[in-house]
């Protein structure tokens, strides 16, 4: 069988909890232009642990920036109500083109009080991202880009309890709330949220300051680090879409079944990009969709074929081993007809098809924290 | 009994004209977490370099190729209720197929035990 040894890394990014991986003894990945973590003790047993107890991830390669000045221009990018979002909450939204295709999916939030917004944005994207609203709200807002903070993950059922010892205000928040705190004399910017469908926190911290506070949570013996490997299975089990997979500029909040990120008010207004567009598509039922799906044996991977009765009828756009599922899970875009949960369809692997079914996600229970 | 290697990663144990065919520690290490491993039906025949089996691990689909020629004269099937044998013993429990050997002079073309260190250090 054929092995890929490490790939040089001559012109790849670090961030600044690279030494940190190394001393834990990471194997390392060339991801969105970062050598980052792509495991530590294996994917199986991290994504096990994340469920179980506590996994601390490091997402340094997102892009964070900060937006301040009339909202109004940046709300015109993207699909949320900028003027319903108060001090200390967050939002999932969609940054979409002109045709209402989704050019990212990112985080908005309003942790600094009335000083405008914190955004944080796929790594693979960040550059046109940035480029694209700067350039849409110039002379109206300004954008800065912020390059001297890390972005780490903490997440699982003990991560509330983890973190409350160090920063005890932080288990005040619910799920998608934000603030900005206090660790030992350096300003974090916590949010309670992430991307594996377990209660925890996602937390920015100054670049000088983000080896020295991670080893901090690491050395809770709940919190094991967790690489990229297992961020993938973790997301996909909790039905979590990955940009440039499960979504893209040719897919469109309708088709992509992420209509509940498009906010109520923007809908009535039809000021988002693409709105028509997407309005008349959501009233039609759209061609195709988005949908999970289950089988046995081998898992089929991204780019397999779905058929039914020698038809092609979609394309698996994400897909795997499910550690807690305990069998392969994954993503598709499928003919809307087909896209009923329980519906038998087979998908070709190496030549043969494979009997597998149209599954709804989440495959696991989400166990976000809403509150007592 | 003789043990070769073949330069993609699979090992080769020969007892008399059978050959046992499995990945080495290295290759299952870098693959992670097995969890599917796909076997050829008992009887078929591959030339040497054919796809044989496939390894799938959490990540990511891999192939096994025949490093010799012959005939499956057995699989192993407690690969299929416990894949991780073949993270757990690659050497042994976790072997692959048991071919039936056709030519044997093709083991000359693989590598003995010092020459696969070399290969992968």
């Amino acid at each position: 069988m054929p092995v890929t040894g490490p790939e040089t890394m001559t012109d790849t990014l670090r961030t600044p909890l690279y030494d940190l991986h190394t001393a834990l003894g990471a194997k390392m990945t060339p991801f969105a232009g970062y050598d980052m973590p792509l495991q530590y003790d294996g994917i199986m047993a991290e994504h096990k642990h994340t469920r179980e107890a506590a996994g601390l991830f490091d997402v340094s390669h997102m892009g964070q920036a900060h937006y301040t000045g009339e909202e109004a221009a940046l709300e015109k990018l993207i699909t949320a109500d900028l003027s319903a979002l108060a001090h200390g909450e967050q939002k999932y939204t969609l940054l979409l083109n002109e045709q209402g295709g989704i050019r990212d999916d990112l985080m908005v939030s309003r942790p600094f009080g009335d000083d405008g917004l914190f955004l944080v944005v796929n790594a693979a994207t960040k550059a046109d991202d940035f480029a694209h609203i700067a350039k849409n709200t110039s002379g109206k807002g300004e954008l800065r880009v912020i390059g001297d903070r890390a972005l780490i993950a903490l997440q699982g059922p003990q991560a509330a309890d983890v973190f409350s010892a160090l920063v005890p205000d932080a288990a005040k928040l619910v799920f998608m709330q934000c603030r900005v705190f206090t660790m030992d004399g350096t300003e974090i910017w916590v949010s309670r949220s992430g991307y594996t469908g377990e209660d925890g926190f996602e937390i920015s911290l100054p670049a000088d300051r983000a080896a020295e506070i991670t080893q901090k949570i690491l050395d809770d013996e709940r919190v094991k680090p967790v690489g990229l490997g297992a961020r993938d299975s973790l997301r996909l089990e909790a039905g979590l879409c990955l940009y440039g997979h499960d979504m893209n500029e040719e897919t469109t909040p309708v088709e992509a079944v992420l209509m509940w990120a498009v906010a109520k008010p923007r809908r009535e207004r039809l000021d988002f990009p693409g709105a028509a567009r997407v309005m008349q598509m959501l009233a039609d039922k759209p061609a195709r969709k988005r949908v999970g799906f289950t089988m046995t044996g081998a898992p089929a991977r991204e780019g397999a074929e779905i058929v039914k009765d020698g038809q092609t009828i979609g394309v698996v756009t994400s897909g795997g081993f499910g550690p807690s599922v305990g069998g392969p899970v994954g993503m598709a875009y499928i003919d809307t007809e087909f896209g009923a949960p329980g519906t038998e369809i087979e998908i070709l692997l190496r030549g043969k098809a494979r009997p597998a079914q149209v599954t709804k996600m989440p495959f696991v229970e989400q166990r976000y924290y809403r509150g007592e | 009994m003789s043990v070769k290697y073949t330069k993609d990663h699979e090992w080769v144990k020969i007892d008399g004209d059978t050959a046992t065919v499995g990945i080495t520690s290295y290759a299952a290490e870098q693959l992670g977490d097995v969890v599917f491993v796909e076997l050829p039906d008992v009887g078929k025949t591959f030339d040497q370099g054919d796809e044989m089996a496939v390894v799938e691990s959490v990540k990511a689909a891999s192939e096994v190729y025949a490093p010799v020629s012959g005939e499956v004269v057995a699989v192993n099937d407690g690969l299929e209720g416990e894949p991780q044998k073949v993270n757990e013993s690659p050497d042994s429990d976790g072997w692959f197929v048991k071919l039936k050997l056709g030519d044997t002079s093709q083991l000359d073309s693989l590598m003995d035990d010092a020459a696969y260190q070399a290969h992968i250090s």
